[in-house]
């Protein structure tokens, strides 16, 4: 079964329909590439997948769980099964690093943040937090605060986060975005040598043609609100991928046509 | 070149005044007779004055120089005044917390509380502490406990408010972040939003806490315990000398605290 299953997904923010039919399957333990210019809708598309945006109308599967409307309790225990990595890092400030891998703790058993306080959480939990730190290699800066380390380094401190947490599906929204081409392509394959390790299904949205050609197994091009282009990556030319970037892109452009689009798929 | 010589009468700059629009005129005129209807009606003249320098001339002379002879008692009651604010402001900001996080917009559980707890905070800031301590005197009787419960008061409707304004401004990023890992609405806001905001927290407390500590001065004066009771019943029994004592001590005691907070504040942010 499908890890992911997204059918006729639509979202809207005011007048600006941003998402206009996504359709999209994802089975599991497969990574997958989200390309598309800034402005086509992919922030949007990755925060329906895990109900931190609402979505108008479709069916959002998440390991066979619909969690199109699905709120309080019910929504907890799905998300903590899905991890988030997102473009600005979002590690919380004026708390060490090592609080913040504790962080992804937070949706496991109760006990909530008592239990992710350095100062009385679980021996067991520390140990592990820790190891978490060390597979992104940031052992040594358990004690620092977030804000003394460089946006890579804040990056794999997320991901240790992510790690902490264990889901089974992550979600990367441009993780490498706001870094520098090298520490990017860093933090690009640590992760995805640890979602190969440990065998999660990955959506990761980039708009960088150059790295997009270069990682996952399948790319998923998004234009103007729609899906364009659905492939296994070694079927894509770097051509086709340019297509996503020509003519109108961003939602905010296209004028609000219905019915569907061709889709370029290829086996 | 020549354009800078020759002035071009599409280039005439605008008119040195403008005319105030009807409005302005409106507002003018009012508040201009109300000005003048009220120095009549208080009777405000030049020979009231000169009598008020005199008599404050006398009242000056009479209090000079300062009677330490109740040392003992003024001193109590300013440790008493010390008590009330402390006692007063702990609690305040303590319920404020709570106050803060159901008024700001990204962390209410419904919009219909948050337009509640903002009213409720905003009518204990209106209501000025002195009016709070009547209240209280009258519920609980003559003592500092009014005065305490009337800076619980005062002192939720000032840091509720600045509380609950620098949680409308933490960023969103790291809440989503632990909303992502499946985090509830509790350790979303002890984890997130507590961290980002404990700071300027603490910096509006130490503020509520000299705000406290110059009301709690005055509250005395309508029997809500404290140095203002000592004051009134010196001024009321033309004790001069001793109300000038406790004015100064009052002064000392302020001064002292003011500089203190300050060097914490300075310290925290
Ligand atoms: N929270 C929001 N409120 C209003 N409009 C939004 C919001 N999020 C996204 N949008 C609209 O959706 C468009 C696409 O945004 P986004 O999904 O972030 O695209 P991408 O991630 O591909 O750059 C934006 O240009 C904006 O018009
Ligand atoms: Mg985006």
């Amino acid at each position: 079964m499908e890890a992911i299953r997204v059918c006729d997904l639509h979202k809207s923010y005011g007048d600006v329909h941003v998402l206009r039919g996504i359709e999209l399957e994802i089975p599991r333990a497969e990574c997958v590439i989200l390309l598309g210019a800034n402005g086509c809708g992919k922030s949007t598309l990755i925060r329906c997948l895990n109900g931190l945006a609402q979505p108008d109308r479709g069916v959002v599967d998440i390991d066979g769980v619909d969690i199109a409307g699905i709120r309080g309790r019910h929504l907890r225990s799905v998300r903590r099964r899905i991890g988030v990595v997102f473009q600005h890092f979002n590690l919380v400030p004026n708390v060490s690093v090592f609080q913040n891998v504790l962080y992804g703790a937070l949706g496991g058993q109760p006990g909530g943040l008592l239990r992710t306080l350095p100062a009385i959480a679980p021996a067991e939990l520390r140990d592990r937090a820790m190891a978490c730190l060390d597979r992104v290699g940031l052992a040594d800066r358990a004690g620092q605060d977030c804000r003394q380390l460089s946006g890579g380094q804040q990056q794999r401190v997320a991901i240790a986060r992510t790690l902490l947490q264990d889901p089974d599906v992550l979600l990367a929204d441009e993780p490498v975005a706001s870094l520098d081409p090298r520490a990017g392509r860093a933090v690009m394959e640590l992760l995805l040598d640890i979602v190969r390790e440990r065998g999660m299904t990955v959506l990761c949205s980039l708009h960088q043609l150059e790295l997009a050609s270069e990682y996952g197994d399948r790319v998923v091009g998004m234009k103007a609100g729609r899906i364009e282009l659905d492939a296994p990556r070694a079927n894509v030319s770097r051509d086709v991928m340019g297509g996503l970037y020509q003519g109108v892109v961003r939602v905010d452009d296209a004028p609000v046509a219905e019915g569907p689009l061709p889709v370029t798929r290829s086996a | 070149m020549s354009s800078f010589n020759a002035p071009d009468a599409n280039l005439a700059p605008p008119p040195r005044f403008r005319r105030p629009s009807p409005f302005a005129w409106v507002v003018g005129l009012v508040f201009l007779a109300l000005l003048v209807q009220g120095v009549m009606v208080m009777e405000i003249t030049p020979t009231r004055l000169a009598k008020g320098a005199v008599n404050l001339v006398d009242f000056i002379g009479r209090a000079f120089p300062p009677n330490p002879a109740d040392l003992d008692v003024i001193a109590e009651s300013m440790l008493e005044t010390l008590y009330i604010a402390l006692v007063g402001v702990t609690a305040g900001v303590i319920l404020s917390v709570p106050f803060a996080f159901l008024a700001a917009r990204n962390t209410t559980p419904h919009i219909a509380v948050r337009v509640v707890t903002r009213f409720v905070i905003a009518a204990m800031r209106t209501i000025p502490d002195l009016v709070w301590a009547l209240i209280f005197v009258v519920a609980v009787g003559l003592g500092p406990l009014a005065g305490v419960l009337a800076i619980v008061m005062d002192t939720i409707g000032f840091a509720a408010r600045f509380f609950s304004e620098r949680i409308e401004e933490v960023h969103p990023g790291p809440s989503e972040a632990l909303e992502s890992t499946g985090a509830g609405r509790f350790s979303v806001i002890g984890g997130a939003i507590m961290p980002e905001t404990l700071a300027s927290m603490t910096a509006t407390s130490l503020f509520s806490v000299e705000k406290a500590l110059r009301s709690a001065v005055t509250l005395g004066l309508v029997g809500a315990g404290g140095i203002g009771v000592e004051l009134a019943a010196a001024m009321r029994l033309f004790n001069y000398d001793e109300a000038l004592t406790i004015i100064i001590a009052i002064l000392i005691c302020v001064l002292g605290f003011e500089q203190l907070s300050s060097a914490i504040r300075r310290h925290v942010i």
